[in-house]
């Protein structure tokens, strides 16, 4: 007898708990794991300044996203590439792009004797990763990098285990920049990596590459910030070397700006310029045209006027690029579309 | 009995209609075993539904490659591409390699805390070691990562080859993650159920049976490995069923000690990749249906891994039981 | 000869007793560096803002885990109610029941639904329980964690119950008790220290599972409603934050590790002084 009451007490105090106050308006949304920081950033503030707004963000990836998006069970999604015109076939009524911050990826690496900042031409990246680089001392990363010894080792390629936004703009790169890649391999979320071993996540990799000798990995610019790993510079399509920075990342988004179509799907690595750093990219959140309960309409649409404006301001002190002023002038425009 | 010419509605219940159905269930016993059939066979229900949501889900690549699924190498998912041969290998090496340490280790144990240490001793012991089956599957691979993988490039590695180095397993470059790594993080995480539950089943032999045998001159190892070990034999195979489950299915901390490169090796130091990892690792991120089928279809291959490996382990038990313990 | 023969024995049950010491020094040893670990690398989080607070968004310092364990603790609540009760009374048909074609087909089934990776199970759980309602929910997330427990839970119940010697049930129908009445107060109560062990088993393993949980319950930054809302959980606060470049984020991972082993420990022990009480024991 005790024990059924103590069993019907728990019941009601955990249905309970922290029940929703009504006139809330509870969101549930999914997707890219590389923004993650700043969305959950964002909505935190969203949610001070509207406390009658929650929006819940769990990141389980950019495929995830689109596809719970499509299946109804999130109310909007995220994802680092674009949606592609089959998939926007199959979600009910429309769904549209909104870019809402800029990334890069950096190349990281651990050689033993070298302390400084590698250059690496495009094709040193597109051939390390094939496998057709396979030493260190290969004259391909040798002459870019006058003055610097480079032991005669093998490398130890590591690439990303899981799916992921950060392997699809990086392959997108190398797609852009080796034909040889590009009908080998391709761009995509979980590519056929010709060789190397497989971290899970930002942290596997950066792992592996700490402690491996002779390797070489790429993570998000966010990530080797934040956890001060040495990453090298990459030739970009104007000839010249850059170290991932804000500015770099801006100046690729801003030369692609001019020609972005009206949905906003378009890729920027290897983006013209001589600022630009080439393996950059937005991402996007994915947002139902229509929404069948109002409020929640109204929520998401005052979100991202929010987003666009005032929420731009905190991208930086995430080591997040801005959207270049056009892009937001035309998602300003965009945003009557949601309904 | 009288021989009073009173009715005899009572003298035998009527064999078959209604009136023996309401009879049948009045009695407790008829009721208890239709309630705890019906539980059995959920288990069923459930697995069939999940084996049909498997099969359905992976139509896609099913009807691309058909049977040749199981015997393609290659995994690519960008191409289209999909064949489940490495992920069958990294998952068979691993789990029963992993089998292969743990069990003695966990029997020994398990033999230690049931006969030899003292009874609050052994109690607290066993406590203890069941909360390790409670450790977050991320934290084993991140210790995997940060104590196991250095030590498998520092210490472990090199000392196994200078000694076993002529052998195949023994060859080749050493990063630290890999096939043997994994099967140590594996073996750690199951070892604490083949302990738990090979404990309890040898303190259910009954005494006089250690007594018997100790009475006739036996040493109490002989009479542990003997007499005590075999009468639990069905309960201590029943943990390793357990464990084997455990390992075959494991994801998060295989894949982050494992190296994740879809390809087969006769070295135990090269990295590579299994089936629950790869699941783990795509599913998310899989952007075409295609993709997703052809992960569904490798769940579907891990079903039936799993149920030839049961049905092999079964035939052991068949073969080598001889009567002794209870039936 | 005789003399040596049992010189033999006796080298040979010294060495094999010694070595059985070894093996649980061993495994014991490999938990208390698990514990260390997480105790070197945790404690520093371990504040009354933890157990109090909900998640600051990525690179603030600061924030709890508050919501994470009340989820934790919803979920196991009803991985329990959904999941022990069949593991229970199935475990019960195999050993007390079962006719002998359709037990071997139960405990092989069982034993292949024990070795489905945590990650299909929750995408089974996903087909069945989000999608019809297009939602994901503290209940989906039960239901997958309430499957995941019934393998442990009947081989441990059948186990235990098959070893309770026939005479005790002969003993109590000579009485005049009927089947089903020895099975519930005579045989099952003297087996309830193997069953319990395997259901705290159970629970313990599903208590550590992030992967059915990503597909089900999905994870919330906030307080979750009742039972259809996403919720958020211990393991996997552990999941996203130890993968994280955050510092603080990583230590309150293991933190948040340490509370899951400390709440799995405190319901063991709460069971065990529960049947100590009752004053059953198995044989």
């Amino acid at each position: 007898m005790r024990k059924t009451l103590v069993v019907l007490f728990l019941l009601a105090a955990f249905s309970g708990t922290a029940g929703a106050q009504s006139g809330t308006v509870l969101l549930n949304a999914a997707g890219a794991t590389f923004p993650a920081p700043i969305y959950t950033k964002w909505f935190d503030v969203y949610h001070t300044a509207h406390s009658n707004v929650q929006i819940n963000y769990q990141a389980i990836g950019s495929g995830a996203g689109i596809a719970q998006l499509t299946a109804g069970t999130v109310d909007f999604g995220a994802s680092d590439m674009p949606m592609t015109d089959d998939q926007l076939a199959k979600v009910k009524g429309k769904a549209l792009h909104f870019p809402t911050v800029l990334g890069a990826v950096v190349p990281t690496y651990n050689i033993p004797g070298v302390t400084g900042d590698l250059n690496f031409t495009q094709k040193a990246l597109a051939g390390i990763y094939l496998g057709t680089i396979t030493k260190w001392n290969d004259p391909e990363i040798v002459k870019a990098n006058p003055g610097v010894k480079l032991p005669a080792d093998d490398i130890v390629v590591v690439h990303r285990s899981d799916g992921s936004g950060t392997s699809f703009i990086f392959t997108d790169f190398l797609s852009k920049v080796s034909p040889d890649w590009k009908s080998k391999v391709g761009a995509g979320t979980s590519p056929n990596w010709p060789v190397g071993l497989g971290g899970k996540g930002n942290d596997g990799v950066t792992g592996l590459v700490k402690q491996t000798p002779d390797s070489i990995g790429y993570v998000e610019l966010i990530y080797a910030l934040s956890q001060k790993i040495p990453y090298g510079a990459v030739q970009n399509a104007a000839g010249k070397f850059m170290k991932a920075d804000l500015t770099g990342v801006s100046a690729a988004a801003a030369g692609a700006a001019k020609t972005m179509p009206d949905d906003f799907r378009v890729s920027i690595t290897n983006a013209p310029g001589p600022g630009s750093y080439p393996i950059s990219s937005f991402t996007w959140l994915l947002i139902p045209a229509h929404f069948d309960d109002a409020n929640k309409g109204q929520a998401v649409k005052g979100f991202l006027a929010w987003m666009i404006g005032d929420g731009q301001s905190y991208n930086e002190g995430l080591s997040y690029a801005k959207l270049p002023p056009p892009v937001v002038a035309k998602e300003k425009k965009a945003l009557s579309q949601i309904q | 009995m009288s021989t009073a010419t009173t009715s005899i509605e009572h003298a035998a219940p009527p064999a078959s209609g209604p009136r023996a159905l309401l009879r049948r269930l009045r009695n407790g016993d008829e009721v208890a075993h239709v309630v705890t059939l019906i539980f059995a066979a959920l288990i069923l229900l459930v697995t069939s539904l999940l084996v049909y949501e498997l099969w359905v889900r992976s139509g896609p690549t099913r009807a691309a490659s058909g049977l040749s699924f199981l015997w393609t190498s290659t995994w690519d998912p960008i191409g289209g591409n999909f064949g489940a041969v490495p992920f069958i290998f990294g998952t068979l090496v691993t789990s029963l390699l992993a089998l292969l340490i743990a069990v003695p280790l966990g029997l020994a144990a398990a033999i230690f805390l049931a006969e030899l240490a003292p009874r609050n001793v052994s109690d607290t012991t066993a406590f203890l070691i069941d909360l390790l089956a409670a450790v977050p599957s991320v934290i084993y691979g991140v210790l995997g990562i940060f104590v196991v993988v250095p030590m498998m490039r520092t210490t472990i590695g090199p000392a196994l080859k200078k000694s076993l180095g002529f052998l195949p397993f023994f060859r080749g470059p050493n990063y630290g993650v890999g096939f043997l790594t994994a099967s140590i993080v594996l073996t750690i995480m199951i070892v604490p159920y083949i302990i738990s539950v090979s404990r309890e089943v040898l303190l259910t032999v009954p005494r006089d049976q250690r007594e018997a045998a100790l009475g006739l001159g036996a040493t109490r190892w002989e009479s542990t490995w003997k007499v005590v070990v075999p009468w639990a034999r069905t309960g201590i195979m029943g943990s390793i069923f357990l464990a084997l489950a455990r390992a075959l299915g494991e994801t998060m901390a295989v894949t982050m000690v494992i190296g994740n490169n879809p390809k087969i090796a006769a070295s135990l130091f090269a990295p590579g990749y299994t089936i629950a990892a790869v699941i783990a690792n795509e599913f998310n991120e899989a952007t075409s249906d295609l993709h997703r089928s052809g992960l569904m279809e490798l769940g579907l291959v891990l079903f039936l891994m799993t149920f030839i490996l049961n049905g092999l382990a079964r035939l052991l038990i068949i073969a080598t039981e001889r009567g002794g313990g209870r039936g | 000869m005789k003399r040596v023969l049992l010189i033999w024995r006796k080298s040979l049950n010294l060495v094999m007793l010694s070595l059985t010491g070894v093996a649980a020094f061993g495994v014991v040893s490999v938990l208390f560096l698990i514990l260390g670990y997480l105790i070197w690398n945790g404690s520093t989080s371990l504040n009354l803002d933890f157990f109090l607070k909900l998640p600051r968004p990525e690179g603030e310092v600061g924030g709890g885990v508050a919501n994470a364990i009340v989820g934790s603790l919803k979920l196991l609540f009803l991985a329990a109610i959904i999941g022990l009760p069949v593991g229970l009374l199935a475990g019960v048909y195999l050993a007390e029941f079962g006719g002998k074609t359709f037990s071997f087909i139960v405990r092989y089934t069982t034993d292949l639904l024990n070795g489905v990776p945590s990650i299909v199970i929750g995408m089974f759980a996903y087909a069945l329980a989000v999608l019809p309602v297009k939602h994901y929910s503290t209940m989906a997330g039960g239901v997958a964690l309430g499957i995941m427990v019934v393998p442990i839970t009947v081989r441990a119940t059948e186990e235990f119950l098959r070893a309770i010697p026939n005479s005790l049930r002969e003993g109590a129908m000579a009485l005049g008790a009927s089947k089903w009445k020895t099975i519930a107060t005579v045989v099952v109560p003297a087996a309830a220290g193997g069953i319990i062990t395997g259901m705290l088993l159970a629970l313990a393993r599903v208590a550590g599972e992030t992967a059915p949980l990503i597909f089900t319950a999905l994870g919330n930054q906030y307080w979750s409603p009742g039972w259809g809302q996403p919720i958020s959980s211990l393991p996997l606060v552990v999941y996203t934050y130890a993968i994280s470049p955050y510092d603080d984020w990583r230590r309150q991972a293991w933190a948040a590790g340490l509370v899951l082993l400390a709440l799995v420990l405190l319901a063991n022990i709460g069971c065990r002084i529960v049947i100590n009480r009752k004053g059953v024991r198995s044989v």
